[in-house]
């Protein structure tokens, strides 16, 4: 999560104080994501030393009582950021998908019961999740947004677990042909090679 | 309200036998959403339907409101599914000739009830689910999600106790998926025990106690939900 941009964003409505600053920048995420007021204060200094933001002149101190504004810079580097997708190129470690690729080496170990720890595990956060949703009735449109994010997130790593549920029975049932040996950069990067 | 005891449905026989559920026990209370979780082929819906009582068990006993379907009449049986238990398909199963209103209004009106008061709780029902303008229209004049919504004021009208669902959001977005399960859990709010058979994790996370079929198993299911504060409490 980008403190920083959030912050630009904020302060493009138009000049505020930090303290709001951070009440906005809380409601603004569905109170998914807490902030410190230090965290605030530490990021718009960074913001002003890069000329993104300034303060009042008249007023040194690092107070509530100090007002930032964005300047033409900040704007341009605010909308800038909105249109650059993240890095999503490289897959993450992921270390469930670890787990189960190391379940599969254990002599004697049910890879479907390894399996099915993790699938309860994901469902259970999913129902906590889907508790949120249902009791803000979508009266909180950043709320709604931040919780169906998480729920397609976890609906994902459900979904690789049944393929991999289904792969994993396959497979002993016909066993596969030998790997091919021009893929071991893939197998790599992918953290098939345990 | 709904109690199956080591139902077992076994298909065919010899070397074409297919051993569809296996001794599987299942208790829904009143007031309760329970979804059934698992791959196509994993006999969740043959669980529906031997628990609407539109199928037998092979062997196994299934208890409605605390009766054992196997000691009830036909007519007692065709009445407790008029009367008591409201379904939902995946493909809607509303009649093309009738429109929204008749559709909802239908069960009661062949369970007896006049037809005007039989409309009228049609009428209640649709209005519920913010179909009133929709009331006299056709079922190829709604649009996807105003069919489901249709279906569930049928599943739901009347003084039903248990509601049986397959897939119910079928290939509805996820925006309409969820105005459906919030109206399955009200109903349950409202005391309705609801069986939902799904392969989808975001509808089974509506549910109360999700429960995991394999191969005809329930081979797990979910602890009771701690409250969303155990999220929300979290500083990331």
């Amino acid at each position: 999560m980008s403190v920083r941009h959030a912050l630009l964003a904020l302060l493009s409505e138009g000049p505020k104080y930090g303290l709001r600053l951070r009440e906005e920048f809380e409601a603004g995420t569905g109170e998914v994501w807490p902030l410190n007021i230090g965290q605030v204060y530490t990021t718009l200094q960074r913001l002003e030393r890069d000329g993104l933001v300034e303060s009042d002149d008249d007023d040194e101190r690092d107070s509530p009582q100090k007002r930032f504004r964005i300047t033409a810079d900040g704007s341009r580097e605010l909308a800038d950021w909105l249109r650059t997708p993240p890095d999503m190129s490289s897959p993450p470690r992921d270390e469930l998908v670890i787990k189960v690729l190391v379940a599969l080496l254990v002599p004697g170990t049910d890879v479907h019961e390894v399996i099915q720890a993790h699938r309860r595990y994901v469902v259970e956060l999913m129902q906590q999740w889907t508790r949120i949703k249902e009791a803000d009735a979508g009266r909180d449109l950043a709320l709604g947004l931040a919780v169906d994010a998480e729920l397609f997130r976890l609906d994902a790593v459900v979904r690789w677990l049944d393929a991999a549920d289904g792969r994993i029975k396959r497979a002993a049932a016909e066993p596969p042909a030998p790997a091919r040996d021009d893929l071991p950069k893939l197998r790599r990067k992918t953290g098939a090679t345990p | 309200m709904l109690e199956l005891r080591r139902v077992s449905k076994v298909y065919g026989q010899g070397a074409a036998v297919v051993h569809a559920l296996g001794e599987v026990s299942l208790e829904v209370d009143a007031g309760t959403m329970v979804a059934v979780m698992g791959p196509s082929g994993s006999g969740k819906s043959t669980l529906l339907t031997i628990a609407g009582s539109l199928e037998e068990p092979t062997s196994g006993q299934v208890l409605v409101a605390g009766q054992d379907l196997a000691t009830m009449s036909r007519n007692d049986k065709a009445q407790l599914r008029r009367q008591s238990i409201g379904y939902v398909f995946q493909d809607f199963n509303l009649l093309p000739g009738l429109t929204a209103a008749e559709n909802v209004a239908l069960p009661l009106e062949l369970d007896g009830v006049g037809a005007r008061k039989a409309r009228e709780a049609g009428l209640r029902a649709l209005t519920d689910l913010g179909l009133a303008d929709r009331a006299s229209n056709y079922p190829d004049q709604l649009s996807g999600g105003e069919r489901q919504r249709v279906a569930i004021a049928r599943a739901v009208v009347g003084d039903r106790h248990l509601l049986l669902a397959d897939e119910p959001s079928g290939a509805l977005d996820s925006v309409n998926s969820d105005a459906v399960m919030r109206m399955i859990h009200a109903a349950c709010r409202q005391g309705v025990a609801a069986v939902v058979v799904t392969h989808d994790a975001q509808l089974a996370s509506w549910a109360d106690r999700v429960v995991f079929i394999r191969d005809g198993r329930i081979v797990d299911q979910t602890a009771p939900a701690p409250g969303p504060e155990s999220l929300l409490g979290q500083d990331r």
